[in-house]
């Protein structure tokens, strides 16, 4: 019972402060508004760019040409060989009759040229579209293919697709580094914001002190005042990120400079930053507040 | 039985300035005691030690059954529970109420309301200023904010009450209203110790009176033996 009273005037104490001392409550609250609008477009850009990158590396297909005298039996037996590599997602068979139908569907030149081509005759040979799970090992898979009997040659944008993958690696690592030290900088920023704010408090500090008040009971109310800081300050971020996504992604139709770049679907996506945002504010409100009033407690 | 005792204390601050040597004093249970002394004496450093705002670096100072040098900064709490502090600059919380004020000693312990409400009011009629308990520190003058002060010290009914010149700030007639409210208190049974530059205060209050000089005890005056003394 008496914990629970000492719990909800800390509560209470906390939150009326915030109010009594809203001048330097605001700065606070501005301070961890503005770095975490930063945060949340931080997010925003990195994730995006990693899902662009993973569209991009899912896109990537080993071509597999079948040589040309082989019967159909052996031509299930490569594909049978195939799916039994590691790192394979998924084979789908191209015939020479399905290709030759797409090239005379795709222009006239190739229709007049290939109309009088007969099985035996045609130069294009059979296929394996194979898309692999993991694209980093893709150079090792596209030579075990190649290995296999009756498989001629295969193709899968050599040299390009390596650079590709390093790039998006780079990218990727690159841009959580970022987030992650933004968020770091972001607490300390707001932990020292919320630090020169409390300064100007010692003298409650000393009084509680001076009063009896443990260390623990110092502390608490600080803490909470720094979650209800962190809860305000994170509000606007919040409104900033559901509704400035959404609509940034409504007028582009979901898509940046060209189809090719697809935006991350507003659901869940806009919940999941806030959620994040929260915690930031909340975590950092707490944090900071703790790290100031303990610089006060030692004698 | 003691109540205060200080067995050869001894403090240097950091600096190398020496401002207590080799005090020894005992204070009784329920005793009035004045410390004087010329600036830079001591007086404010002694009473520190006594609610451990700072630490004697030898000797030995009892303070209730607490030996205050060997306290944890995490544990001083357990020696500022069972003693009060009143300041020449009050140390009140302006935007809080005076109500509030004095609430505040109680609230941080988690008492319950109808209790704090019954000490607050008690200890606010004590000091005479019941009647302004929903206004806030800075619409008082100087005497009944320290009054405000010295409820907030007692409320908790702590046994030892420290004042560090709560009449420095305050004319001779407010003064005089100030010592017979600790003059009150005292004869409740609290024991007080106060630091004073007043040596008219010291004079007429007729108490017992430590004169200290260059960090150390020169003269212990009994009850009703002070005189005068050039402070």
């Amino acid at each position: 019972m008496k914990a629970f009273r000492i719990l909800s005037r800390n509560i209470r104490d906390s939150f009326k402060s915030v109010f009594r001392n809203f001048s330097l409550s605001l700065a606070s609250i501005s301070c961890i508004t503005i770095t975490l609008i930063v945060v949340a477009l931080s997010i925003v850009l990195s994730y995006n760019v990693n899902n662009f990158a993973t569209l991009v590396e899912k896109d990537v297909t080993v071509v597999a040409f079948i040589k040309l005298e082989t019967t159909n039996e052996e031509v299930t037996q490569v594909e049978n060989d195939i799916r039994r590599l590691n790192n394979i997602e998924s084979v789908t068979f191209k015939s020479k009759g399905d290709i030759s139908k797409e090239m005379m569907d795709s222009s006239d030149t190739f229709k007049n040229v290939m109309a009088d081509w007969t099985d035996a005759d045609s130069p294009i040979q059979d296929t394996y579209l194979i898309k692999v799970k993991d694209i980093k090992n893709i150079k090792q898979t596209a030579n075990d293919i190649k290995n296999i009997t009756n498989i001629e040659s295969v193709k899968y944008g050599e040299g390009m697709v390596e650079q590709l993958v390093t790039v998006f690696e780079t990218i990727k690592k690159v841009s959580i580094a970022a987030v992650v030290a933004l968020i770091i900088v972001t607490a300390f920023l707001i932990s020292n914001t919320i630090k020169i704010t409390i300064f100007s408090r010692k003298r409650e500090i000393q009084i509680m002190r001076l009063v009896g008040a443990s260390n623990i009971n110092i502390k608490i109310p600080f803490i909470f005042e720094g979650l209800f800081l962190g809860i305000l300050g994170s509000i606007i971020p919040i409104i900033a990120t559901v509704y400035g996504y959404t609509s940034f992604y409504e007028n582009f139709d979901g898509k940046v400079f060209s189809s090719f770049i697809e935006l991350i679907k507003p659901e869940p996506f806009i919940y999941m930053i806030s959620g994040v945002l929260l915690g930031i504010g909340i975590l950092v409100g707490m944090f900071g507040s703790y790290r100031a009033v303990r610089k006060h407690l030692k004698i | 039985m003691d109540f205060i005792r200080i067995k050869n204390a001894r403090k240097q601050y950091k600096n190398g300035v020496t401002a207590i040597q080799d005090v020894s004093l005992s204070i009784e249970k329920g005793e009035f005691v004045f410390i004087i002394g010329t600036t830079g004496c001591g007086k404010s450093t002694l009473i520190k030690m006594l609610y451990r705002e700072e630490k004697p670096t030898s000797g030995n100072i009892i303070v209730g059954g607490i030996d205050v040098a060997k306290l944890r900064n995490s544990k001083v709490y357990k020696l500022r529970r069972k003693i009060g502090v009143v300041f020449q600059d009050y140390k009140l919380l302006n935007k809080e109420t005076v109500y509030e004020n004095v609430a505040f000693a109680l609230e941080i312990f988690g008492a319950p309301k109808s209790e704090i409400h019954e000490k607050v009011v008690k200890v606010l009629d004590l000091v005479g200023l019941k009647h302004k308990a929903k206004q806030f520190p800075t619409q008082l003058s100087g005497g009944e904010q320290q009054r405000v002060a010295i409820a907030r010290a007692i409320v908790n009914g702590p046994k030892l009450l420290i004042c560090d010149e709560p009449t420095g700030n305050l004319d001779e007639i407010t003064s005089m209203e100030i010592m017979k409210v600790l003059d009150e208190i005292n004869k409740l049974g609290t024991t007080i110790v106060m630091v004073t530059h007043d040596n008219d205060i010291v004079r007429k209050m007729q108490k017992r009176v430590v004169l200290l000089d260059s960090g150390r005890v020169v003269k212990d005056y009994e009850k009703g033996s002070y005189n005068n003394e050039s402070i």
